[in-house]
Parts: structure tokens; C-alpha cells; sequence
């Protein structure tokens, strides 16, 4: 997925911006759903149990694709919600490099009105799936540097 | 006389608000809420008479052991077990189990014996018979269910051998909210010496349970989904098995006399209590049961068959929901899915209208495989809800169609 050329923070702000014309919590939730619609799937053969993320409730499938500079993201999940919020994070944190993936700080979650979602217990797995492209950029980093 | 506003008004937390809306509390198979003569009831043992129980030989020490004893004899009674010493206190079901488990196995169970369990069973009616299996390298089984949920009763006389030890079933599944003919199958068990424990969790609350009838050798439950408070629950179990059984953890007040070369233990029921128990939670939910009491088991069983019935009635009537656990015999609770929607999308949006149920596997993934599911939405309702709230799920499921379809 590009980025317009727009850095991580210039992202996360127009989703805040997209967010903050809904009040009511099912208007978010349709723009949630479509926001998920907007998201590049996986192929269903790339649906492995190596890019499941365990600790979700649904299920959710997490590809990464390293260029040697950048980190792309596929996804999918069979819960549209979940759908709308891995859309989220790929659109912010898809096509950057290892380190800037490492180095953001998601403030978008909370201004959105998601963070109720990150507790570790929660079932959508929104934790694990920051924690996955985390890992994943960590992975890559050692990568470059090795 | 069943007065629903009446009801309403005594539990505190069913008048509020949730993202702006009514609550609708759905997830009582989850936990139920506290009427305030509950919570009255534990604030007095904090406020006025605290003090640990059976040690000190002070004034309130023995006001904190008489009514900790005195939380025994009302458990005793309602479910009629023949002696006070049959009640032993636990954090809940699951430690009951786990104690049964341990202790029944260290007494009874060799290498190559038997335990025979239900495929509608709550992991925690699972699990300790699976470790207790592994440790004395014993053999778990399984009697299946039906596809309308029901047991497969005929399996029974069929998975009983010359090896098994025991038997452990559900009396009503969290699930999918399936009554198990219980009776019959202690009755069946008997006839072969097996004793039976009943996980009551999803039973005690719903309706009559006397132990005696049952001829139950273990009925267990939580205080919380009966009303009670948290972190307290029962292990009924007769004498015999009880006096015979090693106790399960060693402390303080479980034991007669202690010294470095040899302790002897208490007797029953103390025998299996060690260390300080929750006894402001036992006299928390002892408060519940005379709750209940003075509501009548036989007006709450009947308004929550009303209610079943109700929704499932408007629930068909929207189209598409897929019902599991469809016997006739079943608590009020529903478990359904709604087309091909994830019942965490549905959750997720129903919340945000104020309705509060569970999706998931509802720690009950056997039973879930055995659907060929990951999970489902469950509305489990009890007395103190109404039909409109079972209106306003309904409204919610539409919703759900509307924005997922």
C-alpha cells in the first residue's frame, strides 16, 4: 500500500481527522468497516498458520513483504471490525522501514477511540497485531544490519 | 408475587448506563450481579464484626466464625446435603474441581483407570481430570452429544468399564445452555459404583438442586453466578467420599495437630480448608441464597422459561441466526450465530447499543469443534431481565445485519 508520500505522523493524523467528524459510535464502526474494504487482501493460499496471530478472537493474517529498505503489509481477517483496524495499522505503518516501524508511537489509536481495545486481554488482538509488526521490523532490522 | 421493578431496583448496577444507553445485562452465564442486600451484607462484615474466623477467642472473632458457620447451614440447606460437614468452601467451581480431581485421584485412581466425562463440559470440568489422568496415567473419555446438543445418552452404558473411577458431568452447559438429564445419569453410574460430581455453575442458580435426590456424590458451584460475591464457592460431597479423600492443600486450620514428625488433620469440613478462607465471601453469598429465597426458585425458573421462549421467538423471527444447543431442555440461555456474520463483529456493535453478551468459545472449545465453529453470540438471561431488553437485542441484531451484511 503507498503512502502518498506522507510521513508516518502526517497518516496517523488524517485518520484522527476522518474519525473525529463521527460522535456516534456505529458511524465509526461503518468507517471502520470501510476502511477494511479498502484493504489489499491476502490471497487465500497465503492464508498460512505461519501468518496467523495467535491471541485474537477472530482470526487475523498478517504477511509481511521486505524490499530491503521497506516493510509491506498484507492482512486479512474474517471479522470485518478486525478487518477495519489491521486496515488501520497498515496504513500507517505499511511501506516504512524496519526502524521507523520500531520507532512509532501509534498515538492514533487512543484519539480514535480504540485503545479501550488494547488491553491484553481484549479478543481483537489489536496488541498482538502492533506487536507482530513490531516484531516483524525488529527481524528485518537485524537483517539489514547483518 | 414476581415484581420485575421490584427486582430491578434491588441490584444496584442494572439502573445504569452504558455509552449513553440502558444497560442490558446478558452475560449472566459470564457472572450475575449483586443485589445491594449482598453487598449490605459484605460492607457489615467489613464495617461492624470483621475478624478472622476460628482462631482468636474475641468477641468478634466468634460473631466472623458464627456467621461463617452459619453461611454453611443456609448452603446446606439449599441445596438439602444431609450434614454441614458435606460443605467445604472454595474460591468457586473450578477450585472444586481441582480439589475433587487431586484428592479423589490420590485415593482412587491407578495407571490404566478410567474418568469419564461429557463433551459439553466448561474447560474447568476438562482439565483437572486431564492433569489428574496425566499424573496417575489414567484414561480420559468422552460420552458425546447429539446434534441438538443433548447428550448421547445411550453412549453412556457403553464408555462405562470395569475401569472407571469416576464420573464428571455438567448439569446445565455454559455454552449452548443444554439441561443434562443429571438424575439419570447418576442413576446409571450407580448402578456400576461410580460416583458422579455435577458441575453445578450453570445449574444452582436456575433452578431446584437437592443433592439427597440427586444422590450426587459431588455437586460444586460459584457464589458469583449465583448472586454472591466473587472468589467464594461450594464443593458439596458426601461424607464418605469426603472423610476417605487426603486433603488437598496443607495450612492452617485444616490440621489437628502439627508437629515436624507427623500432622494429623481436622475433621470435616475444615479438613479441607486450609489457610484463612473467604468467609466475608461465604457469608456474601449465604446473603444471596436468602435472596433468592425470598424470590422462590419455582416464580424465577418460570419468568426466565418466559423469557427463553420470547426470545427465541423474536430472535427466529429476524431470519438467518443459526441456534445451537436446540433440545427442548434448556436454561435461558441462547447460543446462536447470525448468517455468516463473526460473532465478534456482532458483539463489538451490540455493545455499543448497551447489550452485554458473549461471543467466543465460552471456554468451551470442544463444544464449539463439535459444531464445526470458532464460537458463538450467547445471551444468557436471568430473572431480573425483562422482555424489553430481549426487544432491544433484537433491535441490535438488526443493526448488526444491516451494517455487516
Amino acid at each position: 500500500m503507498s503512502n502518498n508520500g506522507k510521513t508516518i505522523n502526517q497518516v496517523q493524523d488524517q485518520i484522527i481527522d476522518e474519525f473525529s467528524l463521527f460522535d456516534d459510535w456505529m458511524d465509526k464502526y461503518d468507517h471502520l468497516i470501510e476502511e477494511g474494504k479498502d484493504l489489499q487482501l491476502l490471497d487465500e493460499n497465503e492464508k498460512k498458520q505461519d501468518f496467523l496471530i495467535e491471541g485474537c478472537q477472530s482470526r487475523v493474517w498478517l504477511k509481511p513483504d521486505f524490499d530491503g529498505e521497506k516493510i509491506y503489509f498484507k492482512a486479512d481477517s474474517d471479522a470485518i471490525i478486525t478487518k477495519g483496524i489491521v486496515a488501520l495499522l497498515i496504513k500507517v505503518l505499511s511501506g516504512r522501514t524496519p526502524s521507523e516501524i520500531l520507532e512509532t508511537d501509534l498515538y492514533f489509536i487512543e484519539k480514535v477511540g480504540l485503545s479501550q481495545n488494547l488491553s491484553p486481554t481484549r479478543s481483537n488482538g489489536l496488541l498482538a497485531m502492533v506487536k507482530q509488526m513490531k516484531l516483524y521490523a525488529m527481524a528485518y532490522k537485524a537483517k539489514q544490519k547483518g | 408475587m414476581f415484581d420485575i421493578n421490584k427486582i430491578r431496583s434491588d441490584f444496584p448496577v442494572l439502573a445504569r448506563e452504558v455509552y449513553g444507553k440502558p444497560l442490558v445485562y446478558f452475560d449472566n452465564g459470564a457472572t450475575t450481579q449483586k443485589p445491594a442486600r449482598v453487598i449490605d451484607a459484605v460492607r457489615e462484615a467489613y464495617d461492624s464484626y470483621y475478624s478472622n474466623i476460628h482462631r482468636g477467642v474475641h468477641a468478634l472473632s466468634d460473631i466472623s466464625s458464627g456467621k461463617y458457620e452459619n453461611a454453611r447451614e443456609k448452603v446446606r440447606a439449599f441445596i438439602n446435603a444431609e450434614s454441614k460437614k458435606e460443605i467445604i468452601f472454595t474460591a468457586g467451581t473450578t477450585a472444586s474441581i481441582n480439589l475433587v480431581a487431586f484428592s479423589f485421584g490420590e485415593r482412587y485412581i491407578k495407571k490404566g483407570d478410567e474418568v469419564l466425562i461429557t463433551a459439553l463440559e466448561h474447560h474447568a470440568n476438562i482439565v483437572p481430570w486431564q492433569m489428574m489422568c496425566e499424573r496417575k496415567g489414567a484414561v480420559l473419555k468422552v460420552i458425546p452429544i447429539n446434534d441438538d446438543g443433548s447428550l448421547n445418552l445411550e453412549k453412556v452404558n457403553e464408555l462405562i468399564t470395569g475401569k472407571t473411577k469416576i464420573l464428571a458431568v455438567t448439569h446445565v452447559s455454559n455454552a449452548i445452555g443444554v439441561i443434562n438429564p443429571v438424575k439419570e445419569i447418576i442413576e446409571a453410574a450407580h448402578k456400576h459404583n461410580i460416583p458422579v460430581l455435577v458441575d453445578g455453575a450453570q445449574g444452582i442458580q436456575h433452578g431446584h438442586v437437592d443433592v439427597m435426590d440427586l444422590e450426587a456424590d459431588f455437586y460444586v458451584f460459584s457464589g458469583h453466578k449465583v448472586y454472591g460475591p466473587t472468589g467464594i464457592g461450594v464443593l458439596y460431597g458426601k461424607r464418605k467420599w469426603l472423610e476417605d479423600m487426603p486433603p488437598y492443600q496443607g495450612g492452617g486450620d485444616m490440621v489437628d495437630r502439627v508437629s515436624f514428625e507427623k500432622t494429623t488433620y481436622n475433621e470435616l469440613p475444615f479438613k479441607f480448608e486450609a489457610g484463612t478462607t473467604n468467609f466475608v465471601g461465604a457469608i456474601g453469598m449465604a446473603e444471596a441464597l436468602d435472596y433468592i429465597g425470598s424470590i422462590g426458585m419455582d416464580n424465577i425458573s418460570k419468568h426466565e422459561n418466559e423469557l427463553k421462549h420470547y426470545a427465541k421467538e423474536r430472535l427466529e423471527q429476524l431470519g438467518g441466526l443459526t441456534f445451537y444447543g436446540t433440545t427442548a431442555n434448556t436454561i435461558s440461555i441462547l447460543s446462536f450465530l447470525v448468517d455468516n456474520i463473526h460473532q465478534y463483529d456482532a458483539g463489538m456493535i451490540l455493545d455499543k447499543m448497551g447489550v452485554a453478551i458473549r461471543t467466543g468459545s465460552h471456554c468451551a472449545q470442544p463444544v464449539m469443534s463439535r459444531f464445526g465453529i470458532d464460537g458463538t453470540i450467547r445471551a444468557s438471561m436471568c430473572f431480573y431481565n425483562t422482555k424489553e431488553e430481549i426487544d432491544i437485542l433484537c433491535e441490535g441484531i438488526e443493526k448488526v445485519k444491516m451494517m455487516m451484511l
